[in-house]
This record gives structure tokens, C-alpha cells and sequence, in this order.
């Protein structure tokens, strides 16, 4: 299962150097790894394989060619529609998911190449109110999606979100309509969507575009599903075995396509997106991937953030 | 940022968690009451029938007060009645000659969601709804209205018969959610509602959808995706429970009052953000206190939109659902200065959809 797409060789040569915290622990076998081998490794634990999460920033350097990126749409930013309040104001929470992200919203979009493939790119950034879809994550989505079939390349979207923003309330559950709208014309098009399911994909995002894919990939151990599981334990009134809404879990019930390991993410979208028919940059062909984006990047210890 | 929208609660002021408003209280007072009085009736051979006869009309009048300007919280409670009229009652009023269809052709029948075809005003159409029960055996037997995949891929196949046979939909409708269970879970809940979704986003017929009680979230929206969107005045349509926003915003589920008011659920907030394009009012004390007027006020308000679909070419009926859609939420564009006359709040609150920026 986990060869489907071929285990690839992979380039580690343009790592940047890490200032601090020279190790890391693994939040599940709890080894201490050193940190310059678990970057090399694409933060994938060498001893048991776990996976550790990563910024939205990360996930597209790893993947795309070096210099491919260019941004759009980072001038989005939410409103506060409801004048919502609980411990604190929703734009007091905004603003300090800004600051500890550097990113204006839970979701980084722009154009780049995989292996010389063209393609509209989304990487949803899970430590910005827990990857949570407000009106900007919906509209950055759509602007994806038109500018897919605008250009007829193919769409790839990460998905890592705890689902729709509840601070935005209703307004935010559609979001998954706009976001479907948008999609049904890109399969009018005709234009390939790849989605990427990666650790977590759940709620209103899961239910949504994250499900939408012409192919779906998972990485393994991702938490995917819609409920949450204290809720079905509540439910049904029982525990939930080991294991339950994993990436293996939903690959065993026939819901994703297949299961990638990191290492072998960016050869597998970078084939897949020659079988959809991405437009090719050859000047790109047999370029390397970009590298890690930020040394420091909030997220990459791997833990879920406060 | 944008004003704090005016504030929707009624009364001086907004309600401490836990209280109840004067109204709620008098009813509470006047049930005790009527309930003593029965009690006495029965026990000791008294005839109070004056008396009790008086009280209940002075409880219907204080529900019908109550109905007539709900609080956020209330509207929650009036919402889940269980006396407000039922799927089976709409289909009932809306159709003659209807037709329920069962099975995903995969799995197995989900009695959450009925759907078939009818004649609604001369003509076939498919009408799909969550099934909520009226008492608690039914409730068991309709999964209290809560679907599995398997009840969405139904409504899916019945929306696209529809399709087919150049009939409009009608969707109703009323549930908690999507069921949270373990098989929900096995048999692609997430998938099945991102492709309710997607297909009704491209679905070449028109959709009238009507929320008539509780719109639960995504398992809500899943058969939600309406060219126009019809909302009974005290149903309410929300991205989580308000029990399930305050346990996970102050880790405490009875706050739901609070919540239901930060939420901003209720069919005229709603109108307000442009979710919901028209209100259908209750009769006197709510859709439950008279639900055969409920239903005939849906059946009025369904058929003139179904009449205004016709004809409409489907290419420009799913050009005017995607611009419907697109347009939803708020945002601010940094990068794009503000075109004067571009949104009537220039420089706050722009509807999403409003500029591309590059």
C-alpha cells in the first residue's frame, strides 16, 4: 500500500541550519531525535515513522520546486462579522494567530511547479485557530479553484482544519458551499483537483472540499473524519478502537486513494500531475524542491499548537 | 473591523446564563399552577374546571407572547418542538400522488432523510427532508432526524432524477446534524456530505430549500444548497449546536443561551448576512401552536418560487447559484483599496467575492 507511487530519491542538500534546539522529542515512541536528522528524514520520525505536523509554509517548500512559489491572495484578511466574543474578542484571537503564524489567514495559496508540473497550489496551516475556516480560508479556496480553470492547471490542496470557524458562525459553514461551487466548476472544466489530506482533516473542511478531490491522498497516521471522537464516544455510548479515523483507517473502508509516506509526497503529485495533464515548466524539470521555509517555523516541533 | 452588530437580545439588556426571561417565568408560574389544580382535581374530587380552563388560556397567551419575540434562546427551544409539523406533514400539503424512493443503492435505507417524487402545483418534482420523529419511538426509528451517509447518497440520487427528468427540487430542512457514530464514520460521513454538495453545486434544476426547524450544521447544509434559500421565522440554521459551541468555547454546555445570542442563528439574522433569502412567517404562537397553518405557509412560499423557476435555463439558474454562494462571508482586502460605492460600508465589511486580487 504504502509503494503505490514508488519510494523516490530524494535531494537533502539545501537544509538551512537550525539555531536552536538542537533535539527534538517524538510526541509517540518519545525518542529524542536529533533535529538535523529528522529535517533530512521530512520531519518523519526515523524511529517509528510518526509523522510530525507541519506549517503550511513547510508543506509547500517541501513539495514545490525551488523558486516556483509565488503567493496569491495574502492580502485576505477575516472580519469580525458576528462581534463575536468568548474568553476573548475573535480579533484578539485573530490577531495572535497572525503573530505566532506570520501568516494573515489559515491558509497559504499560490501557483507553483512539482517536477516541472504546473499546478494552483493551498496549504492550510493548522496552528491558525486550529486550520479553522472563516470567510477568507472559503474565499482563498474558491480564488484557487477559478484560477485553476482559469489557467487549466490542476488544483492541489492540503487540507489541515479542525473544521469550520466557529466565531464566524453561520456565515463560515458557508464557506463549504462556496468552496463546493467553486470546485463544481472547476470538474465542469475538466481541470484535475488533488486533494491531500493531512494531519487533521475533520468538520466542516472534511465534509467539504478536503473530500472533493479527484484523488485523495492521505499522510499516514492523519487524523481524518467528520465528528470528533469524544462526541461519537458520547454518542454511542462506547470507546473507539485504536486507530480509529487514521489515514489507515479510511484507506481499509475504500475512502482515500492512497496512503504517502513524506518523502514520497512531491514525486507522487509530481507524476500525478503529468497523468492530469498539468501544463509543464521545463525549465523547472529536474529542479530541486525548495527546502524547509523557515528553520524557526512555529509548528515544526511537531506538536499541536496551544 | 466591523460594528458590533445590534444587539439582538430583547428586554434591558442581555440575559445572565441561567435565567429565563419574564415571560418564560410568569408560564413557568401558571404551569405549576395548572398542574396543582389538575392534581386536585383528581385527588379530591373538586370541580376546578373554571379555574384550570382560565389558566390555560392565560399560558396560551403567554406562549404566543413568548413566540412572538423569542429571544435567540427561545427560538432554539421553539425550533426543536416537537409539535412543529414533521417532513411527512410538508410532503403531505406539498405533493399529491408522492412517491417515497428508499436505498442508496449501496448500503441501506437511512429513515433520517425521506425522498421521492411528487406532484407539487401540477407538476413532478423530487422533495427530499430530514425526518425528524414526533415522539420518542419514531425518534428512535428516525435516528431523531440525524442522517448516515447513506441518507445523503439517497437524497443525491433522487436530487439527480430530478435532474433527469427536468423536475425541480424541493429540500426540507430539520435536524441536529449529521449522526456522529462509528459507522457514520466507516462509511465516508465527510465524503458523503463533499459530495452532496458538490453535485447539488452543479445539479442542472432548480432547488428550493426551506429550513423549517433545526438546521444542524453541515449535515444541514448537505442537502442545503438551494438557489434560494427559505427559512421559517423560528427555525434557526447554525455551524454547531449552541450546547456544542459553549462546551468547546467556555468548556460548559449549559451556557447554550449565551451562545445561541454570540451565534447569531435566528431566520432574521440570518437574512441580515444574506444566507437566507426570505422569512416565512409562523402563525400565531408557532408552527407548532398551529401547524396545518405552518405547512400551508411553506406550501404558498414554495410554490410561488417554483413558479418563478420555470423555464429558466439551467445554465443561467447554476450561473446565478454560483454568484449566490461565492458572495458569502466577510472579509477585508488589504490589498485592494476600497472603490468608493464598492460596498455600502466602504473600507470595513466587504462580501467576499466583491474584488480579485492578484
Amino acid at each position: 500500500m504504502l509503494n503505490w507511487l514508488g519510494r523516490p530519491k530524494v535531494a537533502s542538500s539545501q537544509r538551512r541550519e537550525i539555531p536552536a534546539g538542537l533535539w527534538v522529542k517524538c510526541p509517540r515512541c518519545a525518542n529524542l531525535i536529533y533535529r538535523k536528522e529528522l529535517e533530512r528524514n521530512f520531519r518523519v520520525c526515523p524511529r517509528c515513522g510518526y509523522h510530525h505536523r507541519l506549517s503550511a509554509a513547510d508543506r509547500l517548500a517541501i513539495v514545490l520546486d525551488k523558486d516556483s512559489f509565488e503567493e496569491t491572495d495574502r492580502s485576505l484578511i477575516p472580519e469580525d462579522p458576528l462581534g463575536f466574543v468568548d474568553e476573548k474578542p475573535y480579533p484578539a484571537r485573530i490577531e495572535d494567530a497572525q503573530r505566532r503564524t506570520g501568516l494573515p489567514e489559515a491558509i497559504i495559496t499560490g501557483t507553483g511547479t512539482i517536477e516541472g508540473g504546473r499546478a494552483v497550489v493551498g496549504a492550510m496551516e493548522f496552528g491558525f485557530l486550529g486550520g479553522s475556516m472563516g470567510a477568507v480560508v472559503g474565499e482563498k479556496v474558491a480564488r484557487s479553484a477559478e484560477r485553476a480553470v482559469d489557467t487549466r492547471q490542476p488544483l492541489i490542496l492540503f487540507a489541515a482544519s479542525g473544521g469550520a470557524r466557529m466565531q464566524e458562525g453561520t456565515l463560515s459553514l458557508m464557506q463549504m458551499a462556496k468552496a463546493s461551487v467553486a470546485l463544481g466548476r472547476l470538474a465542469d472544466a475538466g481541470v484535475a483537483f488533488l486533494s491531500v489530506l493531512c494531519d487533521p482533516t475533520t468538520g466542516g473542511v472534511a465534509a467539504s472540499f478536503a473530500f472533493q478531490g479527484d484523488l485523495i491522498l492521505a499522510e499516514p497516521g492523519a487524523l481524518v473524519g467528520f465528528a470528533g471522537r469524544r462526541v461519537i464516544e458520547q454518542t454511542i455510548r462506547q470507546k473507539l478502537p485504536e486507530g480509529f479515523q487514521t489515514a489507515e483507517f479510511l484507506m481499509e473502508h475504500g475512502l482515500v486513494d492512497a496512503i504517502v509516506p513524506r518523502p514520497d509526497l512531491r514525486p507522487a503529485l509530481g507524476r500525478l500531475l503529468r497523468f492530469c495533464g498539468a501544463p509543464v515548466d521545463a525549465g523547472r524539470v529536474g529542479a530541486p524542491a525548495q527546502g524547509w521555509a523557515s528553520a524557526e517555523s512555529p509548528s515544526t516541533d511537531g506538536r499541536a499548537p496551544a | 473591523m466591523a460594528a458590533r452588530p445590534p444587539d439582538i437580545a430583547r428586554g434591558p439588556g442581555p440575559e445572565p446564563a441561567g435565567s429565563e426571561g419574564p415571560l418564560e417565568r410568569d408560564l413557568a408560574e401558571v404551569e405549576r399552577e395548572l398542574r396543582d389544580l389538575r392534581r386536585i382535581t383528581a385527588t379530591q374530587h373538586m370541580d376546578l374546571a373554571a379555574q384550570i380552563t382560565a389558566l390555560e388560556a392565560r399560558a396560551e397567551e403567554l406562549r404566543e407572547a413568548i413566540a412572538r419575540s423569542p429571544s435567540p434562546w427561545q427560538t432554539v427551544q421553539l425550533a426543536r418542538h416537537s409539535g412543529r409539523p414533521r417532513v411527512g406533514d410538508y410532503i403531505a400539503g406539498l405533493a399529491t400522488e408522492f412517491v417515497e424512493m428508499h436505498g442508496d443503492r449501496a448500503f441501506r435505507d437511512d429513515p433520517a432523510i425521506v425522498a421521492g417524487l411528487g406532484m407539487v402545483d401540477g407538476r413532478p418534482a423530487a422533495l427530499v427532508g430530514h425526518a425528524k420523529g414526533r415522539d420518542t419511538r419514531e425518534n428512535i426509528a428516525r435516528n431523531f432526524g440525524m442522517p448516515n451517509p447513506e441518507g445523503y447518497r439517497k437524497a443525491l440520487r433522487v436530487m439527480r432524477l430530478a435532474e433527469k427528468l427536468g423536475a425541480p427540487v424541493v429540500t426540507l430542512i430539520d435536524t441536529p446534524g449529521a449522526f456522529p457514530g462509528k459507522e457514520a464514520e466507516e462509511r465516508g460521513q465527510s465524503e458523503a456530505i463533499a459530495r452532496a454538495l458538490l453535485d447539488m453545486a452543479r445539479l442542472r434544476t432548480p432547488i428550493v430549500t426551506v429550513i423549517t426547524g433545526e438546521g444542524g450544521s453541515g449535515g444541514a447544509l448537505a442537502i442545503g444548497l438551494g438557489d434560494v434559500i427559505l427559512m421559517l421565522e423560528h427555525a434557526i440554521y447554525s455551524v454547531i449546536s449552541p450546547e456544542g459551541c459553549a462546551a468547546i468555547l467556555w468548556r460548559d454546555g449549559s451556557r447554550g443561551r449565551e451562545a445561541a445570542q454570540a451565534l447569531r442563528i435566528t431566520a432574521k439574522d440570518l437574512t441580515e448576512f444574506g444566507v437566507v433569502d426570505e422569512i416565512i412567517p409562523e402563525p400565531p404562537g408557532g408552527a407548532h401552536a398551529h401547524p396545518d397553518a405552518a405547512v400551508a405557509a411553506v406550501i404558498a412560499a414554495v410554490h410561488r418560487h417554483l413558479a418563478a423557476f420555470v423555464g429558466r435555463p439551467a445554465d443561467a439558474l447554476r450561473a446565478a447559484r454560483y454568484e449566490k454562494f461565492r458572495r458569502l462571508g466577510r472579509l477585508r482586502d488589504l490589498g485592494e483599496p476600497q472603490a468608493a460605492g464598492d460596498a455600502p460600508q466602504a473600507g470595513k465589511a466587504v462580501r467576499s467575492g466583491g474584488g480579485r486580487a492578484e
